[in-house]
Formats: structure tokens, C-alpha cells, sequence
């Protein structure tokens, strides 16, 4: 991972780049942000109404030659249409940088990743571990999964990281442990959003151990071919498609292994509303709106009906014998 | 300007500035400025500027009289109206957009959601005030039962201070904000030195 800070000033500094790499870039960044960036916007008006009204074109950044390099797992992969890249990077649920879907992109430039380490509690590896030891680089995978938000739209991302369970394992968590808890980093300096008491600080999510053993669980350190942008949680974030978004906790700075069932935030905030498992389930409302269905961000126009929310969000296979016997409508 | 008569300057004024929120959204919508979700942008930039315009036509009173400023008064009648439209194209981009015209759901949504529930009181609750606004109407019902029944503009401010409330995740501040207007907005009601605001209020 020790080549992440050479590469994040290419993707945050195009003011720096030589001419020589802009044809790169523009593949890169793919049409619709390279002309944005660029300040064509004659040309983005000419070209947008149509797409913006209509639906998007949205799979424009989805072959870009990646930079870093992993393994694509066909096997859990979507070949559903990505959700573009604009809309990925700048419509994000990140409270510790405010809590508008924008206001991510445009304040957790200040968020430094690199160094980044965890601490690792309830496991023999236990102590603060660098980012390189936890993830090997050799064995980053690309995977397409959907992502459901609880909020009712969803998207479709190729995250590039490694199984959780390979982590863990490492890790070697203490033998009576049951649940493992993550925590984003809470620090006033770097993350402005913290400021004001929307959510009981640091952020924490948790999973069952089977669940975070299932091999759909992923630890993500990249998304589109490169590094986390700050915004989608950089350096380190977890992925657990078949939950509800605010589950897939970002900016990871611990990981304890533990014997009680951890609290986690959103349920702390609102437990009648955001229970523990927070699986994706058509057939349990959220109070407030209901989970039947979605609207898939940038694909989706003003016109096109929301879609059917899928059980598990479509990873039932995978996923559905962790709740056997269990009654959803109580462990929501 | 020999032709135009200027209190009907105002008015065409006024009545431009009331469309241009509505006019800048239609062209945001077309041109992709709405952001990533813009169809949710949309019903709550809609709903955002019915409330607007609503506590803009519970200050046109108070403004009177504590500024002795008239224009909002004499044209509260529009304002209010334009309160109403918003809440309509609220209501309506939530039953395109969001519902697809799929009625079961929204009754459902009606019935089960109450976030859902104090918006659509709320609304029932303007849509008598718009049919009742012309001034036919205050001939027809007499000022006093009138003048009663446009009261119902203060349990509706209040519900979709409640509907705005309970539609947020974790952030309280805006609704906070709004509700903390509207209190005070209420609050001018309760001073009435010589209990003659009454008779100042112009019909309409
Ligand atoms: C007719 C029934 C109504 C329905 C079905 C309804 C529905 C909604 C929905 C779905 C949202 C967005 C929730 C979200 O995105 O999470 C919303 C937001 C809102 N609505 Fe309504 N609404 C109704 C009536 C009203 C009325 C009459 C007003 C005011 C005149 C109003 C003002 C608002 C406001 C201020 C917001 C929040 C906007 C923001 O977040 O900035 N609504 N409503």
C-alpha cells in the first residue's frame, strides 16, 4: 500500500499533471467528469439535457484501465450497469464530514489516510496494525456489488478489496468471541461533521462472526480501479452488500473481536428504526418509508418507476442460511 | 410608464418572483444540476418552497404592523396561493416520481407512514383556503365565518413543521430552524395592544 500516497496525487492534483498523462486521465475520470473538471461546460450542456432528464449514461466511467491491480471475481460480480463514478464520489451518507449527500465530496479532502493503522482489540494479533499488514496487495479482488441504502436508492459499485474472513483469520480472534465491532476514526481536526452531536461519536457498526465471515464480506481499500476516495471512506471500509448501507462502516481505525453483541450507532440513535442486522428486506418498512422498492441512482430518471427491492438485496443465495430460523420481522 | 398602473406592476412582479423557484427547478431538472438523486431533490425543493411561502404569508400581518410595511399584506392573498401550488407540485412529483401513480401503495403510504400522514393533513387542511381565496368567497360566507375558517393556516404550518421533523434522519437543524420561525410567526398573534389588528386586516 505504500505506493497509495503517489497515486492519490495524481487523482486529487490534475493542475500538477503534464500534458503527456491527460489522455490517461480522461479515460480515467471518463467523459462526463473530464469535461466537468475541465471547465467545458458548453460542451457538458450541449450533451447533458437528453441524459439527465432521460437517464444517464451511466456505465461512462466503468471501463477505465484500473491502477490498481487485483483479480476480478466473476462469481459474485453483478453485471448490472455501474453506477457512474461522478454519482458514487459525490453522493455519499459520511455524517463525520456534514449530512448532506455533497457535502462528503467537498469536505473530507481533509481526511489524511496515509499513514493509517488499526488497532486491533480481542484477537491474538491484537495491538496496531499498519494498513500493508492488514491487506496484502497481491490478493485484492474487484467485485461488483449493489449497494442499498436505507434511505430507498441503490447503486451498483466495483469495490476493490480483500474477503474479511482472509482478515480475520489472520487476525486469529480469541476463541469465546462472537461478534466483531468496527470504528471509524472520530477526530474533530480532520472531520468537521463531528462538531455537532447528529450521531453519538465515533461511528460503530458491528456484525455477527458468521457474518463477517460469509465470503460475500469485504474489506475495501479501492473503488473503480483505484484508492478510496476520502468521501467513500478511504483508506479502509467494510462492504456487506446484502445489509443496508449505513452497515458497510468506512474510514475503519479499529476492529475488536468480542463476546457481547456491540452497540452500533444508528441503532443507539433510533433503535425502533435501524435494528442490528439491518438486512435488506422488501418485506420490513422502515417506519418512515417503505423497503419495496428503490431508484438506482444515475441510471434511473424521473420516468422510470423504482425497482423491486430484491431480499437480501439480491444475495439471498449467499447469505439467507445465516438467518435460518430466525424471525426478521423481530431481528430487523 | 402612462399605461401600466403600478399596484398591477407589483402584482405581475410579485407573481414572477413566486414562479421563479418552480422555473429555475424545471431548468435545473433538465440540465442535470439536481445532483445525483435529483428526482428527491425535487420533491423536497418543492415541499422546501411551500413552507417558505406559507410562513411568508403568516408574516405579512406581523410585518405590518410591528414595520408598518404593507406590500405582503396586500398581496398575501397570492403569496398564500403560491404556498398551495408548491404544496400541489410537492404532492404531485411524490405521486409521479416516487409512487409511479401506483394509488394502492399510496394509500398505504397515506395511511401507514405518518410522516406521510401530517403532510397529507396538511394539505387537506390548505386546499379549502385555496378554493376559499377569491373574494367571491368572503361575500358568499360572510367575513367572520371566513376569516374562522383561514385560520386553519396555523394547524397546517405547525403540521408540516411536524411532517419536516419526522422526515429526517439525524439532523435536526433545518426543521429546528423553520419551527423556531413559525413559533414566532405565532407568537406575534398573542400581542394585541388595543385589539384593533382585526379590523386592519384586509380581506383576501
Ligand atoms: C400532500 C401530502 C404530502 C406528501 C405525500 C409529502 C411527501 C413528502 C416527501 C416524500 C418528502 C421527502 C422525504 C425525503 O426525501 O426523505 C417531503 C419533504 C418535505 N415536505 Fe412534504 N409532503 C406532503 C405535503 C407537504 C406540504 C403541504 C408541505 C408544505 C407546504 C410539505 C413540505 C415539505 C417539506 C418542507 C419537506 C422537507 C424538504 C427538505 O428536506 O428540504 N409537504 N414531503
Amino acid at each position: 500500500m505504500s505506493k497509495r500516497s503517489i497515486k492519490r496525487r495524481h487523482v486529487y492534483r490534475q493542475s500538477a499533471l503534464p500534458h503527456t498523462e491527460l489522455t490517461p486521465e480522461a479515460d480515467y475520470l471518463g467523459r462526463r467528469e473530464f469535461i466537468r473538471r475541465w471547465g467545458l461546460t458548453g460542451a457538458a450542456l450541449m450533451v447533458s439535457p437528453a441524459f439527465n432528464l432521460l437517464g444517464k449514461d451511466a456505465n461512462a466511467a466503468s471501463t477505465l484501465p484500473a491502477r490498481l491491480n487485483s483479480r476480478f471475481n466473476s462469481v459474485l460480480s453483478t453485471d448490472e450497469t455501474r453506477t457512474g463514478y461522478e454519482e458514487v464520489t459525490t453522493y455519499n451518507n459520511y455524517y463525520e464530514f456534514g449530512t448532506g449527500k455533497s457535502d462528503p465530496a467537498r469536505n473530507a479532502h481533509t481526511l489524511v489516510t496515509d499513514p493509517w493503522s488499526v488497532e486491533i482489540q480481542g484477537a491474538a494479533r491484537n495491538g496496531q496494525v499498519g494498513l500493508d499488514d492488514l491487506i496484502d496487495e497481491r490478493e485484492l479482488e474487484e467485485r461488483v456489488y449493489r449497494l442499498r441504502c436505507v434511505e430507498g436508492w441503490s447503486m451498483v459499485i466495483p469495490w476493490i478489496g480483500v474477503p474479511l474472513a482472509d482478515v480475520i483469520e489472520k487476525l486469529q480472534p480469541d476463541k469465546d468471541a462472537r461478534y466483531v465491532e468496527f470504528t471509524t476514526l472520530a477526530d474533530p481536526r480532520q472531520m468537521p461533521g463531528l462538531a455537532r452531536n447528529v450521531l453519538d461519536w465515533p461511528y460503530r457498526e458491528a456484525l455477527r462472526l458468521d457474518e463477517a465471515m460469509n465470503p460475500l464480506s469485504l474489506l475495501a481499500v479501492g473503488l473503480y480501479g483505484n484508492y478510496l476516495p476520502n468521501q467513500n471512506g478511504a483508506p479502509l471500509r467494510l462492504v456487506v452488500p446484502w445489509k443496508y448501507g449505513f452497515k458497510s462502516i468506512k474510514s475503519i481505525v479499529r476492529i475488536r473481536f468480542t463476546r457481547e453483541r456491540p452497540s452500533t450507532s444508528w441503532n443507539l440513535a433510533n433503535a425502533r428504526e435501524y435494528g442490528f442486522y439491518s438486512n435488506v428486506n422488501p418485506q420490513v418498512d422502515h417506519p418512515r418509508w417503505s423497503q419495496a422498492r428503490e431508484r438506482r441512482i444515475g441510471e434511473d430518471s424521473f420516468f422510470t418507476p423504482k425497482r423491486k427491492t430484491l431480499m437480501f438485496n439480491g444475495y439471498a443465495e449467499q447469505v439467507a442460511h445465516l438467518y435460518k430460523g430466525m424471525d426478521l420481522r423481530a431481528n430487523f | 410608464m402612462p399605461f401600466v398602473n403600478g399596484a398591477r406592476l407589483t402584482t405581475a412582479g410579485l407573481f414572477l418572483l413566486g414562479c421563479l423557484p418552480a422555473a429555475w427547478l424545471l431548468g435545473a431538472a433538465f440540465t442535470g444540476q439536481l445532483g445525483a438523486n435529483p428526482t428527491e431533490a425535487l420533491i423536497r425543493q418543492l415541499g422546501e418552497w411551500g413552507l417558505r411561502f406559507l410562513l411568508l404569508t403568516l408574516a405579512a400581518t406581523p410585518i405590518n404592523r410591528f414595520f408598518k410595511w404593507g406590500l405582503l399584506l396586500r398581496h398575501r392573498r397570492m403569496i398564500g396561493l403560491f404556498a398551495f401550488v408548491y404544496a400541489v407540485l410537492h404532492f404531485c412529483a411524490f405521486i409521479w416520481f416516487d409512487h409511479f401513480f401506483d394509488w394502492g401503495e399510496l394509500l398505504r403510504d397515506i395511511l401507514k407512514r405518518p410522516f406521510i400522514t401530517l403532510g397529507m393533513a396538511a394539505w387537506l387542511l390548505l386546499l379549502p383556503l385555496a378554493i376559499t381565496s377569491g373574494r367571491w368567497a368572503v361575500r358568499r360566507m360572510g367575513y367572520r365565518h371566513w376569516v374562522t375558517l383561514h385560520r386553519l393556516i396555523y394547524p397546517a404550518a405547525v403540521l408540516v413543521i411536524v411532517h419536516f421533523f419526522m422526515l429526517v434522519k439525524a439532523d435536526l437543524r433545518e426543521p429546528i430552524i423553520y419551527g423556531a420561525l413559525l413559533f414566532l410567526l405565532l407568537l406575534t398573534r398573542l400581542y394585541r395592544p388595543g385589539g384593533k389588528a382585526r379590523q386592519r386586516r384586509v380581506s383576501g
